[in-house]
Parts: C-alpha cells; structure tokens; sequence
C-alpha cells in the first residue's frame, strides 16, 4: 500500500460541458438531473445515437493570437478555460510562483485528431494536406497541453496524458508527484476531449454506443452516449506550518492496470478495486468516511455490472453512488476532470446527484447506487475513471476538514 | 530541487539498421557500423501469436524493447509501474483511421479502433506480463523523451520504486506524412532505480533547470542516422549511457521540456553509483 499523501488544495476549477458553460451549469442539471444529450447531429453522416455536445463551438474561433490552434478541441479548451474565471486564477499564481513553476498536465483521449480527420476529407490535388490545415503541432496528441500552455503563458513542465478514459483523472497523479517532490509549485490540470469521427464511429464498431439517451446501471441499458467536455483545476501544496485551508482538496489517488482486455474490464474489477485500495490509502481513510461516489457508470453492459458490483461489496449502504454520464454523455479523456468538478460541486454544496435516464436499477446494484439526488453534507467524494487498456484511477476529494490525521 | 538519482538498471533499444542494445550501444561508441540490410520488425513473445501479426508497430515495438530492459534489470515485469510515451502514436493507424472516417465511416474495424489508443501499447505490456501496476501514456511533441523521462524519473523518487519508461515513434504513413515529421523506426526502453545495485549499468543525477536550453548534440553517426525520427530526443541520452558503459565519464546533457526549461542530467561514472548510497 502507498503511503499516505499531504493534501492538496484544489485552488480553482471549471468544467465546461454539454450542460453549459462553467461550474453552475453543470450543477444546475445535476439538481434537476437535466440530461443535456441531444439526437446525434455532429458530422457529415451521422449515427442514430445521442451525444452530449457543447453549443456553438463552431461559432467560437480562437482569438487571433492563438489562431495557428485552430481545432474544435482547441476552441472547447480555450471556452473551458475562460469559465468560472480559471485564467484569471492562473494569472495570479504565475505572479506568485512564476511562469517556469507552473506545470500544465492534461488529459485526452483523441486531442485534435477531428482536424486531422477533416483534413482528410479534404486533401488537396498531391494527397496532402489542404493548406489551411497544416500546423504540425495541431495534428499530434500533444496539441492540447502546448495550446493550453501558451494561452496560458506557462513555462513548466508540459505533458499530455493519453489513457483514453482514464486521462484526465490520472493527470492529478502526475502533478501531485511533481508538487510533492517540489519540481513546480503549482499545477494546472485537467482535460479536454471533442467530438470526432474516430470515437463516434470507433465505438459504434465495437457496439458500445447506445441508440437512446445512456440509462448507466439500468437494468435494460444498452451502451453509451458519447459527449465533449473541457475541465481544469488549479492544484497547490498545502503550507504545512499554517494548518490546512478552508475549501477543497485532493486527498488521494489510484492509478492501476486490468492486465485483462484491451476493451473490456476484468470481470471481477480487480485493477479498479487496487485503484480504488491505493486511494483510499493515500487519503489515509476507508470505505467508510466516503459519503459520495461518482461512478465511471457508462452503461456499457460489462462495466456498469463490474463497478456495481465493487461498489456493492466495499461501501456502507450510507454511501451514496452515482453516475453522472446521463447529464453530459461519456466525455472519454474529458471524464477525469468533468467528473472530478461534479465530485467538488457535490462537496462544496452537498449535493449527491443522482443518476438521469435511469429507470430501473440492474438488481447487480447494492443499496449504495441511486437514482435520485440527494441534498446531504458530503465531506468526502470519490470519482472512477476507467479506460480501454484496463486504465484505472480513482481520485480521494475533501473538504478541509476530511481525510487521515495529518 | 537538488539531489536526486537515477540508476539505470537496465536498457533496451531497437531500430532497423541497430537492433538491439549491443549493436547500438557498440555503434554509438563508434565501434561499429549499422546493418547496411535493415532487421525485419520484431515480433514479441508477450503478445499471442495471432497478435504478433496483427499488432501495430508501435505495440510490436514498445514490448520488444520493454521485454529486453526488464530483463537486463533482473526485475520481474509484473512489479514495475510503467511510462510509455510517444510523440504521435500509431501514425499507421492514426492514417487508416482517418482515410477510412473519409470513405466508409461505419466499416471502421473494432480492433483497429481499440488499438488507436494512445496508451494500446501499455495495455497490451500490462496484459502480457499480469502487471497490475499504474501505467501511464504520454505525449509532448518534439519533447516526449524528456516529458516522459520526467515523468518516470518522478514516480520512481517519488515512490522511491523502480519504474519502466518505454519510448516509441513510428514512419509517418499516407497523407498525415504532409504534416507530421517522423522517419523510421526508433523504441528505446529503460529501467530507472531509485537505487544502484548490481545490475546498475549507468547513473544520473538530475534536475529541472530553468533556462533557454538547446537540446544536448546527437555525437554519433550512427545516432544521427536515426535523427529524423520524433523519438529522437532520446538519442543523446542512449548515446550518454553507451559512454558510461565503458567507464567513461559521459558528461551532463540536457533535455529541454519547454522553450525556457531543461531537464539535465549529470553522469554519475557507474563504479561510483555502485558504491553511493541509496538517494
């Protein structure tokens, strides 16, 4: 087991998703349990399925300045980014740490490949590239972190994290090492994750997307409902002489492997239950102090079954277990941190969401998995993010007062 | 940050014309000449036999040289968390995917699709090997050698656990070779220790420094003969522990991460790493 972690403060955060713009639209339809998808209308053929699609990003280009990234991904981090304040935030901790002691630490699951999907769709006369889409660093994974770093003016350490759905979770992971070994003093992370060709009609191969709204841990679910989403936080040390602040922080982690399918979870959740034990570890607490799960929940068949069921024979049936993928559909690489800010919305207004779309419980769900919201103090928040590979990370979040003794 | 170490507890590497650490390490030195016939690409045991075949070059790569490290480190795969990072990922695929979005969208193969991802070649390592640990999939353009050597180099202080790094870049394949500059192929993979042992074969003492930094020279002919490939970044490291190999002092090199930061390492000759004391 790893040791136990000094939390960190969560210093600003901002998701920006099918939902709206910024922190209170997601938490308004998480309230409600508003679902935003929508009929699939997103490319030049589209499949009969839902998708959870961000509004006129199309309507959105990026300022002239950053226009050498033009992308959709691009356009929906700089939308993100400039939600609930974020850059102003980040401002002000350039000017208290400066530009080189900042890392920016992303996740995505395709990054901008929808511009390189466009291109091809519109090659010119030699097979290459049209000229009006042909940056180099705009058709490679790591487009999202080199655009956030320069709209952001940072000079850290930079990296995009690709583990498909796992990503953007697993990059708390990595800017938590870099904090704890002192490499940098703060941490912008997060991610963003757009809709593509590659992931609507990759996943239709693989029967995976659902021809109605996704009904996660439903018993009659039939796949999920693919969305967008941009999300960042700001992470810092805790000064440990001053005692720790008012607000939220990040209390723990868990990143492990399936080592079963490249698509399919192991039947049993084994690397999401390591994942979960080494969490829970580092925030130094147990199953009992968790008073609020967002759950991976995709209504896939196989995972739904396995996460319930993990959920099932861990938690207290206090614990209130949910999934939020009905609001702003499955948003991949962009699932981490979407789910990471409806993990603090819940602690900051104690509001445990419910799950929208769905009817009736899988009976393979414990007592822990509900439908309905609830309006309760939530002191600590767990989020699942699991990906293809058997990518697994849990993530530990509290209030000030929560977590082990230090 | 001041202090810390890296010990290289093992290293693999594999191209076309060197396959192999010993071609490699030998060719660096120049004391040898690449293969003028380039090697057929491997083909890893790790995999299935049905796998073998139809896995990408990324994957075939990736656990060729994972395999050979972890073995030269004496340490048993199942136990490493692991780094894997590539500037762009499967260009051939990336290229198939893409082509077939713009012809036929719903005749995309499942398989092809599940192996687009960025973190394939790590799925496919940890389920060959049963390694339940934390594996991770990074990307950072021109500088993904050093983001990931960073990222391993952290976990293993941070952890104070050894950690597999695996580096992969790829030709670049049809129409995404207007764009994206990539030659060949080029797999590197290295063991990290947070402490020297007996199969210690190099060590560095590290830090990020900030500064405008140029990456460190690529010394070799040989080396330069692999520069045109995204992974190249890798080079003057490999060819730094080639150096330190034979016992000679292989100097400081540096690895820029962003226009105005450095991570630098400074050889340790391996005799004096054997003798330190755990960092």
């Amino acid at each position: 087991m790893p040791d136990p972690i000094a939390p960190l403060r969560i210093a600003a955060y901002t998701v920006t998703s099918a939902a709206g713009v910024g922190k209170a639209a997601l938490l308004a339809a998480l309230r409600t349990g508003r679902s935003a998808l929508t009929l699939n209308d997103f490319g030049p053929t589209p499949l009969p399925t839902w998708i959870g699609r961000v509004a006129s990003l199309e309507a959105a280009p990026l300022p002239r300045s950053l226009a050498a990234w033009e992308c959709r991904n691009n356009r929906l981090a700089w939308l993100g980014l400039n939600g609930d304040a974020f850059i102003d935030a980040v401002h002000a901790a350039r000017e208290r740490h400066g530009a080189a002691r900042i890392a920016v630490v992303l996740g995505t699951s395709t990054s901008s490949i929808g511009a390189t999907e466009d291109a091809y769709r519109h090659l010119d006369g030699h097979g290459a590239f049209p000229a009006d889409n042909r940056n180099p660093q705009v058709h490679t994974p790591h487009s999202l972190a080199s655009f956030v770093q320069e709209a952001l003016d940072l000079a850290g350490p930079s990296v995009t994290v690709s583990t498909a759905c796992s990503s953007s979770a697993k990059v708390f992971a990595t800017a938590e090492r870099m904090l704890r070994l002192g490499l940098v003093d703060a941490a912008v992370v997060g991610g963003v994750d757009t809709l593509c060709g590659s992931v609507l009609f990759g996943f239709n191969a693989l029967q995976l997307v659902s021809a109605e709204p996704c009904r996660p841990f439903d018993a009659e679910r039939s796949g999920i409902s693919i969305g967008e989403a941009a999300g960042f936080a700001l992470l810092e040390r805790v000064d440990a002489a001053a005692g720790r602040p008012a607000g939220l922080h990040l209390l723990g982690y868990g990143e492990s492997s399936d080592a079963h399918h490249m698509s399919t979870p192991h039947p049993e959740g084994l690397g999401a239950e390591r994942a979960l034990d080494d969490a829970l570890a580092r925030a130094g607490i147990d199953c009992g102090a968790v008073d609020h799960i967002n759950l991976h929940g995709t209504a896939s068949a196989k995972n739904d079954e396995v996460e319930a069921a993990l959920v099932a024979r861990r938690f207290p049936a206090t614990t209130h277990a949910s999934s939020t993928k009905g609001v702003t559909g499955h948003t991949l690489g962009a699932a981490g941190i979407v789910e990471a800010a409806a993990s603090l919305l819940a602690i900051e207004q104690g509001l445990r969401p419910g799950t929208a779309n769905t009817r009736v419980l899988d009976p393979v769900c414990g007592p822990q998995v509900r439908i309905e919201a609830a309006q309760a103090p939530v002191r600590v928040a767990l989020s699942n993010s699991f990906g293809f590979g058997g990518n697994n990370c849990v993530l530990v979040f509290g209030d000030a007062n929560a977590g082990g003794s230090r | 940050m001041s202090g810390a170490t890296l010990f290289i507890d093992g290293i693999a590497f594999w191209a076309p014309t060197l396959p192999g650490w010993e071609a490699a390490r030998s060719a660096f030195r120049g004391e040898s000449e690449p293969l003028a016939t380039p090697a057929k690409r491997p083909a890893p045991d790790i995999l299935a036999p049905a796998e073998r075949r139809r896995a990408p070059d990324t994957v075939a790569l990736a656990l060729e040289v994972a395999a050979a490290a972890v073995r030269e480190s004496g340490l048993d795969a199942a136990t490493l968390p692991s780094v894997f990072t590539s500037a762009h990922g499967d260009l051939a695929i990336n290229d198939y995917m893409c082509s077939t979005l713009a012809s036929a969208p719903t005749l995309i193969s499942p398989t092809k699709f599940h192996n687009s991802v960025h973190n394939a070649a790590a799925g496919y390592w940890t389920i060959g090997t049963d390694c339940h640990e934390a594996s991770t999939a990074l990307s950072a353009f021109d500088e993904s050698f050093g983001a990931g050597l960073l990222e391993a180099a952290t976990q293993c202080l941070a952890e104070a656990r050894p950690v597999l790094l695996v580096a992969v870049d790829v030709e670049a394949a049809g129409a995404l070779a207007s764009v994206t500059d990539s030659a060949g192929l080029l797999a590197c993979a290295i063991v990290l220790s947070p402490h020297a042992s007996e199969r210690t074969v190099a060590a560095f003492d590290w830090s990020l420094v900030n500064a405008t930094t140029r990456a460190a020279p690529i010394r070799s002919p040989a080396a330069r003969s692999l520069a045109g490939n995204a992974m190249a970044g890798a080079l003057p490291l490999l060819e730094a522990i080639a150096t330190a190999e034979a016992g000679i002092d292989a100097g400081s090199i540096a690895l820029p991460l962003t226009r105005s930061l450095a991570l630098v390492l400074v050889a340790r000759s391996p005799l004096k790493a054997a003798a330190g004391q755990p960092s």
